[in-house]
Formats: structure tokens, C-alpha cells, sequence
């Protein structure tokens, strides 16, 4: 029942505010305390969820499941493991700061904008606790109706060209997703006799590895656009920069997570003979986007899109700890899924209160902030350095473990993205330097306010976590780890099989049946085996 | 209730005494006597429907041209569904544009009934006679506006191309009679399935012209190029009715044909209808995305939603047939809805349906645009909308049959309809007001067969599960 609330306590906030008659605008402050309400609400169910969750379980916890459409096989079935525990507290930490965040840079229809965010909030949720492919797929979809509508009407000038081409992009992807969701519902149906989108009966599939590949492409497809991948970032400075901060901060906080979120749960899992076969290419690709994205960061004279491409940057790295298919590399991934979070989620923020006092987000506009505003520096300062993977913040140990994963796996890898934590040192200060460091050169800005206690509010959780994520990763490392474990191991029991077949120099499109047969059974009863 | 033979044909009765009443209720009416004949029609559709549910699972026969089982009485009843909100809808546009009621009520009822005898008719001749009834109906409904030029220009293109198709429809009875010797499915599928490994070249003739004149009815590419013209020149909540009624019956009747007696030639078929079926989707939509004019854009969206309801079609395994049901349902509601909305926000001079007029809709009206904005969401297949469960289910029909390309396809295409949907809620939510005058007050009768069918719409997409099971029974009992 608590993991139904998380979900459906937002979207009774954004139903009860869509009642709520606030044509004048008079009700605004009311409309913001109620939303703010309830994502509070929701985030200490959250945290009620986390300590009630049993740490050493690698099983998934707090399982519902009612029929819903019995004909196929579909159950609303929810439940979650260590590594879907961890971003969902995220989402419901990071909702309150994003209202936060539009507390004063949001005028127009506050009501409508309160109720998109809340109900984001619920299908984000709903994403990372369904176990039904398909209660997954409606979720994934329905999440991007308020966001388009977030980037569209509250964005800044390239608005619309913005949501447009996140909306199309994102769905691009993700049908093909359905037509795999579907592939696979009707192969279980061939195997057993009846469709089932139930994730746990699917793994246990036999599938050929021609079909396989097929389908692993399908998926990761939609999650590379997702993530992003290099070369499908191509949306995702639009939609950072027209975003108003709020969409902005759920956006790289959250949504980014539901890619990569995606390969550990679906995508690798699902398709192990496939994920082997292509986890170097895609690895590939993460390390070209860690350098693609820290230079083109380098040369950003807005801000915003700065902060954009160094997502793409900072997401290689998950990437490579997922592909890693290590206990270091995975574990490193989703922790530096929260850290990124946490840490891009904070600039988008503070950049956010730049623009909302200037105006603009011209880094050449600034300079010499320190001496304006030295709160806002200071907290500026933690959450740079948390994100260039600074030593005691939570930068470093996501980095760090992905960085040792795919070292373990091959070396070759690290060496580039190293290169990646070198340049994200070199944007990251090299605009600090110039927005806070110097003297104040623009007089503009000679009479800015320094923090209130609202943004106080919303930039001090931050920082605590930045903090505490660098210095006390074992919070978060203990509950993650069984289920990390888990897929790993899952992953490993189809390695050999592929290290056996590549001598042969054939593809594997071309193993006789007979091979492919033992494989699949292995795979499957590897995870019976785990079931149990 | 009555003799058995009249059993099945109560719910055409119905509704062809409510249309006579209709027209009695001009007749008699006084000068500025003002009669809820609407009122009439939803009674009789309300017997119809209440006819059908009695019907259920008996599989009644009438005069043996009739078949009243449950796939008939399924598309009966989204029929009703259909007659029922064109009527909510029309009642303010009737009134704000001086048309008469008496004649526009009872051709809706007229047709309807044309609609519901062609779902129902087990005998190709009837079907041709239940064709023709709705046909004739709405090419008058398509010209009800008299003196617009558009109006009459489009019912007369609609009228040559659809005598035309008409023709070749007569023409695949003739030949289907020629080889098999009766006009009965029954029969003519019980020689078929007898001649199945013979390739008389005739009976593919046959095949072919039937083919030809469904594919008109339901505006398939190639057959499609009457559809953005009537749909456009028509009353936009005409369009509405004529977009998902006729499409209705033209695809059960459709269904019944190729999925019974011609079944055994299934392997003749089925590749020409699955490459109609892509031709169709990807024709709607890619030209979809160059109109400016929202009635000619869901013109084209129509067409594209006729290529997923062909690859039910096409996979034709118990998903597929049921698929169909249940699309025909979600998409009859939210498209008559759509336009619906079109027809609210029409003018008595103008009709504002150019996509400009919408700019900046939430800040006058935001209750409809909100509503409308479901409506598109569920036509671009977008979760949780009925249009997203009718497409899962006419995919998943697809992928099961083994047709990936086809379900490929249309997702794909479904991806860039979504482009033209948005296109809508771009000018709706993010742009300033433009200069169109829209009124300042819609019909309150109207945004309540709105709100009904959002209410439809979204019940449709979140509890599915029971219209689901009633449209796969609906299939297991015939074909």
C-alpha cells in the first residue's frame, strides 16, 4: 500500500489542485503551499519506504499486485529492489526543491504548473517501481505529457522548438520499445501458453539470440535517447536551456535516470546473450560522450547549456559502469546516477536563481559575484566541486567505483574517460572563476540580493547531500548492493557462453540451434536460481 | 420479444421509427414552434441500445439476411454511442446556423440506420442496400448547409466518388454470385472454403472489387482522395459523424466479409491489405502534417486511423478482430469528440477551424481546451487515453501474427501523427491570443457530451479490462 501512495499521493495533489477555481491568480500562494504540501507528503513516504526496506534483500520489497487486464496477462505489479528504492527517494527529494525553486519564478498559472509538476512527480515514481512491462511503458509515456507542457508554456524563448523535439524524440524511441514489450509478451505465450508482461517471468524467457540482439537494440534504442547517448543527445540542450529551472532540475535529476535506470533494469537484464555482445560498442559511445560532452561544455557561453553538456559527460560514466557488467561498474553507475542528480539538479538550481535576478545566463554577463553574494557562492562552490568528483563529495564515489568497474573490464576504456574528469575540472572552474571570482565588472550586478530564506530552503538540502553522499557513501552503497549483485550475477552466468562463441569468428546469428539452446536454458535457470 | 425473425432487426427499428418521427415532428411543427426532435433521436437510440444488450449472446437471425450476434450488436452499440453524441452535439450548431432540424435529425437517424443494418447483414446485397442507405444520407448531411459553397462542392465530389465505388462494390456481388452462386456469406464462404486450393481466377475478380469498394468507404490509400475535400466542406460536426460512423460500418461489414467467406483466400488477401494498410497509415499522416486547417488535418488523421484499424485486419487472429472492435470504439469517440469541439467553437459566420483560431484557446476557454487537448492525446495514441490501449491492442495483434513490419510502421507513424496533434496544443497552451473571434460562451449541452466522452476516453485508457473481454467475446462466438 505505502509504494501506491508514493505514487498517488502527487496525483491526488495535482487532482485536488485542478479543482481548486484560480482564474484571477488570487489563490496563487495557497495553490504553491498545497503543492509543496503535498510532494513533502510524498517524500516522507518515501523515506518511510527506504527505512522499512530490508537492506540485505535482494528480492524486490513491498510487492503489490492486482489484475488489470487478465486477457493479456497484465497486472498493476509494483515493487522495488535497492537500486529503484534509491531513485525513487531521489524523485521525492527533489520535487520540493523544484517548486521551491519556482516559488517566485513562476507568475503565470501557478495552479496548472503546480499540477504538471506533481504529475510528473507520479509517473516518474511509477516508473521506476513498475515490474509489468506494461504498467512500465504507460508510465514511461504518460510522463512525457506534463513535461512537454512544462518546457512549453513556462519555458524561455526557444520554447516551443524545445518541447516539440523532446516530445518526438523521446517517443521515437520508445514505441519501438512497444513493439519489443509486445515481441516478448506474445513469446511468452508461445512458451507457456498465456501473454504476460510480468518483468521476473520474463527474464526467466529463452530467447534465440538473433532475437535477442533485436530486441536489446529496441530497448536500448529508447534508453540511449533517453540517458542521453552520444550521438542522441542531439535534444537535450534544447530542452535543459528553454526549461524553466524546475523542469530543469527534474529533468537532470530524474528523467536522464530513467534511461540509464532502464539498461540496469530491462534492457542488460532481459537480453544478457545481446547486452554482452553489445556492451563494448555502447561503451563506446559513453566514453566518446564524456570527452564530446566536456569539450563542447568548454566553449558554452550560456550557463544553462553548459551544465547541459556536462550531463552528457557525467551520463558516459554511468553508462560505462552499466557496461562494465561489475559489481564495481554497476553499483558505481547508480550511485553516480544519485550524485548526479543531486549535483546537476543544484546548478540548475543556483543558475536559476542567477537568471531569475538578471535576467539572463550569459556567463560573460557575471563576474565577481563573491563580493555581491557569498552565500550563494559558497553553495555554488560545494555543489561544482561535488560535480567535478571533488574527494569527499558525492561526485567521486560514483566516478570513482564506475571508473574501477570498467578498469576491471577493459582498461582501455578508463584511460579516455579520465581524460573526461580532467575537463569537467577545466568548464566547471573555468566558470566559476569567471561568474564569482574578480571584481564585479558588470555594475548590474553590483546590487544583487544574496539568498533568502526560500532559496535557503531549497540549496542547503543539496549541499547536506553532496556532503553526505561523499562522506558516508555506505548509506547508500548497503541497500543498492544485493540488488546490484543480482543483476550482476545474472549477467555473468551469460558471459562464458559468448567468451565460447566468439572464437569461432562467426556471428552469432549463425550458431547452430543446438548452441543457442543450452544457453538460453543456462540463463534461465541462473535465474530461477536467483528467484529462489 | 416479437417473432423471432423481427428479434433481430428491433434495434434498426428503432431508431427507423425515431427517424420518422423526427420528420412527422417538422411537418406538423408550428411556425416558431420550437420541439426538442433531438430528444426523439436519443430515444430511439436509447431502444437500440437497450435492444442490443437484450440481444446479447442470441445470436438472433433475421429473415436470414440479419445476423444480430455479438460482433454485430458490439458495433451496434458503438453506433448508438456515435448516433447519440452527434446528436449532444449538434443541438447548439443547429440552432446557431438556422438548419433544420426535423430533415438533419432523421437523415443522422437514417443513416444510422444504414450503419447499424450493415454491421448486422449476413447477405451481400443487403450490405449493398444498407451502403447505399447511409450513403445517401450523408452525402444530403454533407450539403445541409445550402447555401455554402464549400458544403455542396464537397458533397458532390463525395457523391460521383462514392456512385463510383458503389459500382465496383455491385460489380464484386455479381462476380461473387457468378462463381458461388448465392449472395449469402454463409454460403459463399462454405464454396469457397471448398474451392480453397482451386485458383479460379474469377473469384479473385471478385475479391478484388469488394476490396475496391471497402476501401473506398473507408478511405484507404489509394481510394482515399474523397475524404479530406468532404470532410472539410462538411459541417465539422457531420465530418465527425461520417468520419467514425461510416467507418464503423464500412469495417464490420468489411471484418465480416473478408473474415468469413472470403477467410479461405486469407493467403490472396492479406499481403495487398497489409500493404494498403501501411500505404494508408503512412499517406495520412505525412500529409497530415502539412495542414493548416484542422478539419482537413484530422481529415488525414482519419485516413491514417483506417491503416491501424486494416492491420487488425490484416493479423485476423482472435486479437486482431477483437482489436478492431475495441479501436472502432475508442476512435469513434474521441474523433467525434474532436470535432465536436471544432463545431462548438465555430461561429455562425465563420467556422474557425483554421489552426490559427485556436492560438492561446486556454486563456478564453480553458476547460475546453484542456478537454480537447485529451482528445488529441488519445487520437496520437498517448497514454493513459483509450486511443493508446486500441493501438497497443492493434499492435499487439500484429506482432502475434508475425506482421513486425506492419506494428513497425505504425508505431512509427503514430510517432510523427503525434507531431501534427501537438501542432493543436502548441496554439492552444503557447501561443498569444490570436484575432479570431471565437465565442465567448460555448453550449453548455455541448461540453457536456464533451466531458462525456473525455470521462469514455479516459475510462476506456485506465480500466480497460471490461470493454476488452466484451469485445473478445463479441468475436469468439462468429468467423
Amino acid at each position: 500500500m505505502l509504494l501506491t501512495l508514493s505514487w498517488t499521493l502527487p496525483l491526488a495533489g495535482a487532482i485536488l489542485l485542478a479543482l481548486v477555481g484560480n482564474a484571477d491568480g488570487r489563490k496563487d500562494a495557497m495553490i504553491r503551499w498545497v503543492a509543496l504540501a503535498a510532494s513533502l507528503v510524498a517524500f516522507a513516504v518515501t523515506l518511510l519506504i527506504w527505512v522499512r526496506f530490508d537492506p540485505a534483500s535482494a528480492e524486490f520489497q513491498f510487492v503489490e499486485r492486482v489484475p488489470w487486464i487478465p486477457a493479456f496477462g497484465i497486472d498493476y505489479y509494483i515493487g522495488i529492489d535497492g537500486i529503484s528504492l534509491l531513485l525513487v527517494v531521489l524523485t521525492g527529494f527533489l520535487t520540493p526543491i523544484a517548486l521551491l525553486s519556482s516559488w517566485e519564478g513562476v507568475e503565470k498559472k501557478v495552479k496548472e504548473f503546480s499540477i504538471f509538476i506533481l504529475l510528473l512527480e507520479a509517473a516518474m515514481i511509477g516508473v521506476f517501481v513498475s515490474l509489468d512491462l506494461f504498467l512500465f511503458y504507460v508510465f514511461w509515456d504518460a510522463m512525457l505529457i506534463p513535461m512537454y507542457f512544462l518546457i512549453g508554456i513556462w519555458g524561455y524563448d526557444q520554447r516551443i522548438y524545445a518541447a516539440v523535439k523532446f516530445m518526438l524524440y523521446t517517443m521515437a524511441g520508445s514505441v519501438l520499445m512497444l513493439i519489443a514489450i509486445l515481441g516478448l509478451a506474445f513469446m511468452h505465450q508461445e512458451a507457456t501458453g498465456s501473454y504476460s508482461f510480468d518483468l521476473l517471468r520474463l527474464y526467466t524467457l529463452e530467447i534465440a539470440p538473433e532475437t535477442q540482439r533485436w530486441f536489446f537494440l529496441a530497448f536500448a534504442v529508447a534508453f540511449a535517447i533517453k540517458v542521453p547517448l552520444f550521438p542522441f543527445h542531439t535534444w537535450l540542450p534544447d530542452a535543459h536551456v528553454q526549461a524553466p529551472t524546475a523542469g530543469s532540475i527534474i529533468l537532470a535529476g530524474v528523467l536522464l535516470k530513467m534511461g540509464t535506470y532502464g539498461l540496469v533494469r530491462f534492457a542488460f537484464p532481459l537480453f544478457p546473450l545481446a547486452a554482452h555482445e553489445f556492451a563494448p560498442w555502447i561503451a563506446l559511445l559513453a566514453v566518446i560522450g564524456i570527452v564530446y560532452g566536456a569539450l563542447v561544455a568548454m566553449v558554452q557561453p550560456d550557463m544553462k547549456k553548459l551544465v547541459a553538456y556536462s550531463s552528457v559527460s557525467h551520463l558516459g560514466f554511468v553508462v560505462l559502469g552499466i557496461c562494465a557488467m561489475n559489481i564495481q561498474g554497476m553499483q558505481g553507475a547508480v550511485y553516480q546516477m544519485l550524485a548526479h542528480g543531486i549535483s546537476t539538479g543544484g546548478l540548475f538550481l543556483i543558475v536559476g536563481m542567477l537568471s531569475d535576478r538578471r535576467h539572463t545566463r550569459l556567463i560573460s554577463e557575471f563576474g565577481g559575484l563573491r563580493h555581491v553574494m557569498p552565500r550563494l557562492t559558497a553553495a555554488f562552490l560545494i555543489i561544482t566541486l561535488a560535480s567535478i568528483g571533488m574527494p569527499a563529495l558525492n561526485g567521486f564515489v560514483g566516478e570513482f567505483l564506475t571508473m574501477l568497474g570498467a578498469y576491471l573490464w577493459d582498461p582501455r576504456f578508463v584511460v579516455v574517460a579520465g581524460l573526461g574528469v580532467i575537463l569537467s575540472a577545466v568548464y566547471m572552474l573555468t566558470m566559476f572563476q569567471k561568474v564569482y571570482l574578480g571584481e564585479v565588472s558588470n555594475p548590474k550586478n553590483a546590487a544583487l540580493q544574496d539568498l533568502q530564506p526560500r532559496e535557503w530552503a531549497s540549496v542547503l538540502p543539496l549541499c547536506a547531500m553532496a556532503i553526505l553522499m561523499g562522506v558516508l557513501p555506505s548509506i547508500f552503497l548497503a541497500p543498492m548492493e544485493p540488488a546490484v549483485r543480482k543483476v550482476v550475477e545474472r549477467m555473468e552466468s551469460a558471459r562464458p557462453l559468448v567468451a565460447e562463441a566468439s572464437p569461432q569468428a562467426v556471428p552469432a546469428a549463425a550458431l547452430p540451434a543446438v548452441d543457442a539452446a543450452p544457453a538460453a536454458a543456462a540463463v534461465a535457470a541462473a535465474a530461477v536460481v536467483q528467484g529462489q | 420479444m416479437f417473432s423471432p425473425e423481427l428479434d433481430a432487426i428491433v434495434p434498426m427499428l428503432c431508431v427507423t421509427l425515431a427517424a420518422l418521427a423526427s420528420m412527422g415532428a417538422e411537418a406538423f411543427r408550428g411556425e416558431r414552434e420550437r420541439l426538442p426532435i433531438g430528444g426523439l433521436g436519443i430515444v430511439g437510440l436509447t431502444g437500440a441500445a437497450v435492444s442490443s444488450v437484450l440481444l446479447w449472446n442470441r445470436s438472433a437471425s433475421g429473415f436470414g439476411v440479419i445476423q444480430a450476434d455479438n460482433f454485430g450488436l458490439f458495433v451496434t452499440l458503438t453506433l448508438v454511442a456515435v448516433g447519440i453524441l452527434t446528436i449532444l452535439f449538434s443541438a447548439p450548431v443547429l440552432e446557431r446556423n438556422g438548419i433544420p432540424s426535423g430533415e438533419y435529425y432523421s437523415l443522422v437517424l437514417f443513416s444510422i440506420v444504414g450503419m447499424m443494418m450493415m454491421a448486422t447483414a449476413s447477405d451481400l446485397l443487403v450490405i449493398f442496400v444498407a451502403l447505399e442507405i447511409l450513403s445517401l444520407s450523408v452525402y444530403v448531411l454533407t450539403a445541409i448547409r445550402r447555401d455554402n459553397a464549400a458544403g455542396t462542392e464537397a458533397a458532390f465530389k463525395y457523391f460521383l466518388l462514392g456512385a463510383f465505388s458503389s459500382a465496383f462494390f455491385l460489380y464484386g456481388i455479381a462476380f461473387t454470385y457468378g462463381v458461388s452462386g448465392s449472395t449469402k456469406l454463409s454460403a459463399v464462404g462454405a464454396y469457397l472454403s471448398a474451392q480453397a486450393l482451386s485458383s479460379n481466377p474469377l473469384i479473385l475478380v471478385a475479391m478484388a472489387l469488394l476490396l475496391v469498394g471497402f476501401a473506398f468507404k473507408i478511405s484507404a490509400v489509394p481510394f482515399h482522395m474523397w475524404t479530406p475535400d468532404a470532410y472539410e466542406g462538411a459541417p465539422a460536426v457531420v465530418t465527425g459523424f461520417m468520419s467514425t460512423g461510416v467507418k464503423a460500418a464500412a469495417f464490420a461489414a468489411f471484418a465480416r466479409v473478408f473474415l468469413s467467406a472470403f477467410e479461405p483466400f486469407k493467403a490472396d488477401w492479406a499481403p495487398v491489405v497489409a500493404v494498403i494498410a501501411a500505404l494508408t497509415m503512412i499517406l495520412g499522416t505525412v500529409v497530415g502534417v502539412a495542414q493548416t486547417n484542422l478539419k482537413r488535418m484530422l481529415a488525414y488523421s482519419s485516413i491514417a486511423h483506417g491503416g491501424y484499424l486494416l492491420v487488425g485486419l490484416v493479423a485476423a487472429n482472435d486479437v486482431g478482430k477483437a482489436a478492431i472492435l475495441f479501436y472502432l470504439l475508442a476512435y469513434s469517440v474521441t474523433n467525434l469528440a474532436a470535432f465536436g469541439a471544432i463545431a462548438l467553437l465555430g461561429a455562425r459566420d465563420r467556422a474557425n477551424d483554421e489552426l490559427r483560431d485556436y492560438a492561446g484557446l486556454w486563456h478564453t476557454h480553458p476547460a475546453l481546451a484542456a478537454l480537447v487537448t485529451v482528445c488529441l492525446l488519445s487520437l496520437g495514441g498517448l497514454p493513459p487515453t483509450a486511443g493508446f490501449i486500441g493501438k497497443w491492442y492493434i499492435f499487439s495483434a500484429a506482432v502475434s501474427s508475425g506482421y513486425y513490419w506492419l506494428a513497425i510502421v505504425g508505431v512509427l507513424t503514430s510517432v510523427v501523427s503525434v507531431f501534427f496533434y501537438l501542432r493543436v496544443v502548441v496554439m492552444m497552451y503557447m501561443s498569444e491570443r490570436g484575432s479570431a473571434e471565437v465565442p465567448p460562451r460555448v453550449a453548455g449541452i455541448g461540453m457536456a457530451a464533451l466531458a462525456l466522452s473525455i470521462i469514455a476516453i479516459v475510462y476506456l485508457g485506465v480500466l480497460p479490462t471490461q470493454v476488452l473481454n466484451v469485445a473478445a467475446a463479441s468475436i469468439s462466438t462468429i468467423f
